[in-house]
């Protein structure tokens, strides 16, 4: 196993989250000069590739995309610990903050301030929504299961994980009857 | 025990979050209510943290949540938790990578999978607008001041163009200054 190529993995991943606000996306122009340009660990093709397939699994694209990574590089391994990279400067830095926020919530001048941030998140959740909505929602089908989602989700005690098996094999089953 | 507890609650919104950090939010929603770890507001105060923070919004919540369920350890084995359910597929699907996302099956789900993301997160988002909007209760009188920064945030992050694009953090940090001064 090669030690300093795992550690330059880690260190470089690590770098790549601590500088990234927002994760997917946001994440791209620094990927391709971090690993593309500066380290060669693979091309922007590749780069392409690793963004469409996490796309289509689940979970957070940022992590995704280290672990392909990490993979090709230095096999499961290097997979491992390219994630870990990336995910270790918001262990630090959440952790940190979270501490000071719990320490401070109580004075009334930081009640406040939260109270007016929420107001602030109830717009970028709907803003997030509108944003997903127009990329999800393309025919009628897709738009009947959202509101079928939607009134689940809202007036059933029902996991969230059941909604997404549900929706998984309904669009397999409505999409046999698109043709493109 | 609780470290088992949690890191099983974030592997399982790890395998079926689909759609980017915001689409961890209802089951996030889901274990407040089942569990108690963390309240409703607790998790809106999360969210603002994460968008100002470096890192994969997901990541950060993830790890806010296990800090404040279980400390520093508990931060660490949500995160985990979180993480290896996409480690897993990864290193599944990168073998035969092309194959994988071009697979009708695979288009097909995702065709289903999007929508319902989409409406859970908006479910999510009533929850949070009923505590911001209505201190909780649809039958309670609306906040008006609520939703005065509300319109305007609108404005700013949708209709008026050279404001647009400016990161969340500058809306976040703004929605705490007007908090203060108004005493919200």
């Amino acid at each position: 196993m090669n030690i300093k190529l795992l550690a330059d993995l880690f260190i470089t991943f690590a770098k790549i989250g601590a500088v990234t606000f927002g994760g997917g996306y946001a994440m791209l122009p620094i990927l391709q000069r971090e690993i593309v340009e500066a380290k060669k660990w693979g091309t922007d093709e590749e780069l392409a590739d690793y963004y469409a397939v996490g796309q289509c699994t689940p979970g957070v694209i940022a992590v995704n995309v280290a672990t392909f990574i990490g993979r090709k590089t230095a096999g499961i391994t290097g997979g491992i610990i390219a994630t870990l990279g990336v995910v270790f400067p918001s262990v630090i830095i959440i952790t940190m903050l979270a501490g000071v926020i719990q320490a401070y919530a109580s004075l009334e001048w930081v009640k406040h301030a939260f109270a007016g941030i929420r107001v602030c998140v109830c717009v970028l959740i709907f803003n997030a929504v509108i944003k997903l909505f127009s990329k999800a929602i393309i025919d009628r089908k897709t738009l009947a299961l959202y509101l079928v989602i939607l009134a689940g989700a809202v007036f059933l005690d029902v996991s969230p994980a059941v909604f997404v098996v549900i929706a998984g094999v309904a669009g397999i089953i409505l999409k046999q009857g698109v043709k493109q | 025990m609780i470290y088992a507890k949690l890191f099983w609650e974030f592997f399982q919104t790890g395998l079926f979050a689909v759609g980017g950090g915001m689409a961890t939010l209802p089951f996030l929603y889901s274990i407040s209510d089942r569990t108690g770890w963390f309240t409703h507001e607790q998790l809106a105060d999360m969210i603002a943290v994460s968008e100002s923070t470096p890192g994969a919004i997901g990541v950060n919540m993830a790890t806010y949540s296990g800090y404040i369920t279980a400390g520093l350890p508990g931060a660490v084995i949500s995160t985990i938790g979180l993480i290896s359910p996409s480690i897993i597929v990864i290193l599944l699907v990168a073998a035969f990578l092309s194959a994988f996302h071009e697979n009708k099956y695979v288009v097909g789900a995702f065709y289903g999978l999007r929508p319902a993301s989409s409406a859970m997160i908006t479910a999510a988002g009533l929850i949070l607008a009923r505590v911001v909007f209505f201190a909780g209760d649809f039958g309670n009188p609306l906040n008006v001041k609520a939703v005065i920064l509300a319109v305007i945030l609108l404005a700013f992050t949708n209709v008026i163009t050279f404001t647009r694009k400016l990161h969340p953090v500058i809306w976040i940090a703004f929605s705490a200054i007007v908090g203060i001064i108004f005493g919200y």
